[in-house]
């Protein structure tokens, strides 16, 4: 093990914010905080790749004509990587807020357990 | 229902357990990574060298970013459009109501969302928006040789919109951004994004010449293809963001 911890400090700090997401994803019972935690841990991908490309000393990759240094300048891929990854994640939310319109509807409660609950109590109805 | 029984108890337990187990491993993977901000950093490869010192002469646009997502590897950026579509379609799919509510029912619903006649929120708006859609054109426009593009200008345009409608109401909104609108700006934007950059690619990849040139890098018609294509994903950002905050707005759709 490298003692690397301490100079990645912004990877580090995705890491603890990715946990903070996926513990809200597992822990929340209301669908909508669900949702607010899988943007965390979007939140948290776009502040690894973005400490992934930055260089130190460097400027944003607007190189004017004739540059020759790309050492000058932060690695461009991971911005167009990030940029990618905020369209899933507006695409992702907006289709899982529909979904959770539509289950408001039908089920008049936003909690995950009362939810399954009452599908249960449908089945059994249904086998009756 | 498991509310306060052991098994709730025990899957919280659970739960935490793995999350921290998970940061842990997650941790120890990042304390091997190369140290950050290193311009030798494995990450900083000769392809990001590529993009930065040749983009300009190969694709005219001073931003590299913009030169990577439209030029480069532009079928990925035709790939997202195409996800913000079937995700708009999605949504319209699943809010969709069915034809039993009543015309004055959505009227009555429309009073009650939107502001009528709030003096203060239309004229501090006459003067927002402009301001608000004009920055946004400006930040697509100039894509290629600053900060933005036509994903922060289309956010820009869509946001402007929303500001619009939540003004004047939806029958003034309806007047320049109804549904048929909707589909042939969305439409055209992405057929002409296809078959502009299947002409580029296809012409690439088989060295003939493109009728398309690159030159005079730094002004604002330099970058061939990149503004137009710019406008394209602008189009199709904005319409996106407007139409999804539209079905969204009562929790139903049915015009």
């Amino acid at each position: 093990m490298n003692n690397y911890i301490v100079t990645n400090l912004p990877e580090v700090a995705a890491i603890i914010l990715f946990g903070i997401g996926f513990s809200n994803l597992l822990l929340a019972r209301n669908l909508i905080k669900k949702i607010i935690g899988l943007n965390i841990m979007d939140t948290a991908i776009y502040l690894f790749l973005a400490a992934k490309g930055y260089v130190d000393n460097a400027v944003a990759p607007i190189v004017p004509p004739g540059a020759v240094d790309p050492d000058l300048y932060v690695n461009p891929v991971p911005s167009g990587l990030v940029l990618t990854g905020i369209v899933v994640s507006v695409s992702v939310t907006a289709v899982l807020l529909a979904l959770t319109v539509r289950l408001y509807e039908e089920f008049n409660t936003l909690d995950i357990d009362e939810i399954v609950h009452q599908l249960r109590v449908k089945d059994k109805e249904a086998i009756r | 229902m498991y509310k306060g029984t052991r098994i709730q108890t025990l899957y919280n337990l659970l739960s935490i357990v793995f999350t921290i187990l998970l940061i842990g491993i997650l941790l120890y993977t990042v304390s091997e990574l190369p140290v950050m901000g290193d311009a030798l950093h494995p990450a900083n490869n000769e392809v990001a060298a590529h993009y930065l010192v040749h983009g300009a002469r190969e694709t005219g646009a001073l931003n590299a970013v913009t030169a990577m997502i439209l030029d480069y590897r532009a079928f990925d950026t035709l790939g997202e459009l195409c996800v913000l579509f079937v995700s708009a379609c999605s949504v319209y799919i699943l809010l969709r109501v069915d034809a039993g509510r009543k015309e004055e029912e959505v009227e009555a619903l429309d009073r009650r969302y939107e502001p009528w006649n709030d003096a203060i929120l239309s004229k501090a708006f006459l003067f927002l928006v402009p301001a608000v859609f004009l920055f946004g054109i400006y930040i697509t426009l100039t894509g290629h040789l600053s900060p933005g593009g036509g994903f922060s200008g289309g956010a820009i345009i869509g946001a402007g919109l929303l500001l619009y409608l939540n003004a004047f109401g939806l029958e003034k909104t309806e007047r320049f951004m109804n549904r048929i609108r909707y589909r042939r700006l969305n439409c055209g934007a992405l057929g002409f994004y296809f078959l502009a950059k299947g002409y580029s690619f296809f012409v690439g990849a088989n060295d003939i010449k493109s009728v398309i040139s690159v030159s005079d890098q730094g002004n604002i018609l330099s970058a061939g293809l990149i503004m137009p294509l710019n406008v394209c994903v602008a189009i199709v950002v904005s319409t996106t963001v407007y139409a999804v905050y539209l079905m969204f707005r009562k929790g139903g759709f049915n015009i």
